[in-house]
């Protein structure tokens, strides 16, 4: 008796486990993850949907994973939030003519090093060295080192 | 060029100045909504003070209307309540007020607290239709024209600034439209 007990109870436990597995779906989870990762909290701007505990970010949590649910892939969810929020909620931004300044500007910017560099180089290489590069003078050494002498020498100093 | 070469860095220098000065003085908080120039998003809510009635966006076509979306936990909507409350003394524009995340008898006592500027409150308990209109942060204030579009989104408490510099002279230029 007891250990037929034992064993309906196994069987009770296992099934409802069986249950709970088949409701979560690790790849699902896996995937808004990652989705809302990429996306931006309102609230707390410094931090992913995934990270925030704000209401807001429960929300949109909860929105994201109902949408996954009636089949929507990731573009179109991005979407929907883009369409509520603007592209602040990404935190890729697309590359659009607004943003060419943000995806292209450093690009820019180290074209105009090399450019300036290589001009440097150009002028150098055409002088054959630098003023700094020269061994200065002996004379002009030895002439200094004399006039200092003379200003130490002299009485009136 | 040797002018040239002195004054790049001074120029470079102000460029980087403007930016800086320009990314300081703006808000990080105050996020542009897309949905300005967009149609209202479509609602269908019940009543705050009549559960078994209801409002949706479409009755509100035809007469520029505010939304504004309050909680009784929110503490900055305590701010700018009296403006609304005086506002709605003028009788100038109906305020539907969104009663967004709230529970009823909170909501309710929290306007016999303090005043009901609302021509009609509506109620948003799961917080919905606060996404559908992009709502982050409670209280913001929405402009809708006549043909039902968002014409401006106030972010935060309103202020009397805002209201006399901003959105009075706009709900009186769509009223005329």
């Amino acid at each position: 008796m007891k250990r037929y007990l034992f064993s309906a109870a196994l069987a009770t436990l296992l099934a409802f486990a069986a249950g709970v597995l088949a409701q979560s779906n690790p790849a699902l989870d896996a995937r808004l993850k990652k989705l809302e990762e990429e996306l931006r909290c309102l609230v707390c701007q410094n931090q992913s949907l995934a990270d925030s505990s704000a209401p807001l970010a429960e929300d949109l949590r909860r929105e994201v994973r109902a949408l996954a649910d009636q089949g929507k892939n990731d573009a179109q969810i991005k979407e929907y939030l883009v369409a509520r929020y603007g592209d602040f909620v990404l935190y890729n931004p697309p590359v659009k003519a607004i943003t060419w300044l943000l995806w292209f500007g450093p690009f820019v910017l180290l074209a105009g090093g090399g450019v300036i560099w290589a001009l440097v180089l150009r002028r150098r290489a055409r002088r054959g060295y630098d003023d700094d590069d020269l061994p200065p003078d002996p004379r002009a050494v030895d002439a200094g080192v004399e006039k200092a002498r003379e200003l130490l020498d002299d009485p009136r100093a | 060029m040797k002018a040239l070469r002195l004054l790049l860095p001074l120029a470079v220098f102000a460029i980087l100045v403007v930016f800086l000065w320009v990314g300081l003085s703006r808000d990080p908080r105050e996020v542009p909504s897309p949905l300005i120039g967009k149609p209202a998003p479509e609602f269908r809510l019940p009543q705050l003070h009549a559960m078994d009635k209801q409002l949706s966006t479409s009755e509100m076509k035809g007469q520029v209307w505010l939304l504004n979306v309050w909680a009784s936990w929110c503490v900055s909507c305590r701010i700018e309540h009296p403006l609304l409350v005086e506002l709605a003394r003028t009788k100038v524009v109906p305020v539907i007020g969104l009663n967004y995340k709230d529970k009823n008898d909170l909501g309710i006592a929290w306007l016999q607290r303090y005043g009901d500027p609302y021509s009609i409150s509506i109620v948003d308990a799961d917080g919905r239709v606060g996404i559908d209109w992009g709502v982050y942060g409670v209280p913001e204030t929405f402009v809708v024209d006549k043909s039902g579009m968002i014409r401006y989104k106030h972010i935060g408490p309103l202020t009397t600034e805002a209201l006399e510099r901003k959105i009075l002279p706009l709900v009186r230029e769509l009223q005329n439209a």
